[in-house]
């Protein structure tokens, strides 16, 4: 795929959003949760939009430990494969056009710290990738609502990548 | 609250409030079947709102996590020395297998041991499938006990 001059800004931007629409809007779960996504470059922020199901406590009240550990856990799976299609449309190897469905990395196992109740208002979240390997993918993700300094929640999590792909050896 | 041995009857009754007052455990749909000193079952039905991958329909491993999170919250207000609240600390989940599209899920989750402020847990999720699990969990939670107790 040769290209005689670099395409315009907004047209790799709207390429890598749609993207990203595509890999959130594929997700029934991600839209009950009301998860949306924030991208700068290849940075992404989970938002979590407070609603009055996510609540756990009524009498704190506080979101439900699950909404949290779900919230974690899309926002690391998301992530994880947000850095793989980045990587992939970055090689020119994926059309954001003819994507299909992607497949989404597994759970293996996922560790949620709760480090202090949710509150009934918005939350944030962004991952980090500390290994991705070509089977295995280790990641890390915090949760915040204020303050960015102030975590409410963190977790570490295994995953085992998508292998269906046809190696592009 | 405080009489352990008068408080089965009432377990069950609380316990069921508990979960009826839960929105989100309301919105997965969750149901208590059973519950004991220590110990309780919640199961919840396969949804479409739930899938985690669209290709099968296998629900979202955090729809399971959040189940094994109450039902070791009830497990941890189940047990005998009564607490009055509990907040989970930490819950590690091990995914198994994935969960089969249309099944129930059901997780039983037993409080295994009690300190002064600290409840242990460990619970399994299953589909209508027997055999393997879909999932483990272990977690712990704070066990607050009523005032002077």
């Amino acid at each position: 795929m040769s290209r005689e001059k670099p395409e315009p800004v907004q047209v790799i931007k709207e390429r890598r959003d749609r993207a990203l629409a595509r890999l959130i809007s594929s997700v029934p779960y991600v839209r009950l949760l009301g998860i949306g996504f924030d991208r700068h470059g290849d940075e992404l922020t989970a938002i979590l939009r407070f609603d009055d199901h996510l609540i756990g406590n009524p009498l704190l009240p506080a979101l439900h430990g699950g909404v949290t550990a779900s919230f974690l856990e899309v926002t690391a799976t998301l992530h994880l494969s947000w850095t793989w299609l980045w990587d992939e449309m970055e090689a020119g190897r994926l059309n954001a056009e003819h994507l299909e469905l992607p497949r989404l990395p597994k759970t293996i196992d996922f560790t949620v710290d709760y480090l202090r109740a949710g509150l009934p208002r918005d939350a944030y979240a962004r991952a980090r990738v500390n290994r991705l390997g070509r089977r295995y993918a280790s990641v890390h993700v915090e949760a915040w609502q204020d303050h960015r300094e102030r975590l409410f929640a963190a977790a570490t999590g295994h995953f085992l990548m998508p292998q269906s792909e046809p190696a592009a050896t | 609250m405080s009489d352990a041995d008068s408080a089965r009857p009432d377990k069950a009754k609380i316990a069921a409030q508990f979960i009826g007052a839960i929105p989100f455990s309301q919105a997965l749909g969750m149901e208590l079947d059973e519950i004991g000193d220590g110990w309780a079952r919640i199961s919840m039905p396969w949804s479409e709102a739930l899938v985690g991958e669209p290709r099968t329909g296998v629900i979202h491993g955090g729809a399971v996590s959040a189940l094994m999170d109450t039902c070791g919250g009830a497990a941890v207000m189940a047990h005998p020395q009564g607490a009055v609240s509990t907040a989970t600390i930490d819950l590690r989940i091990d995914y198994m297998r994935a969960a089969t599209p249309g099944q129930r899920v059901t997780a039983e989750a037993t409080c295994h041991h009690v300190t002064r402020h600290v409840a242990f847990v460990r619970a399994v999720a299953r589909d209508e499938e027997a055999g393997t699990p879909v999932a483990t969990a272990t977690g712990a939670f704070t066990f607050q006990r009523a005032e002077g107790a």
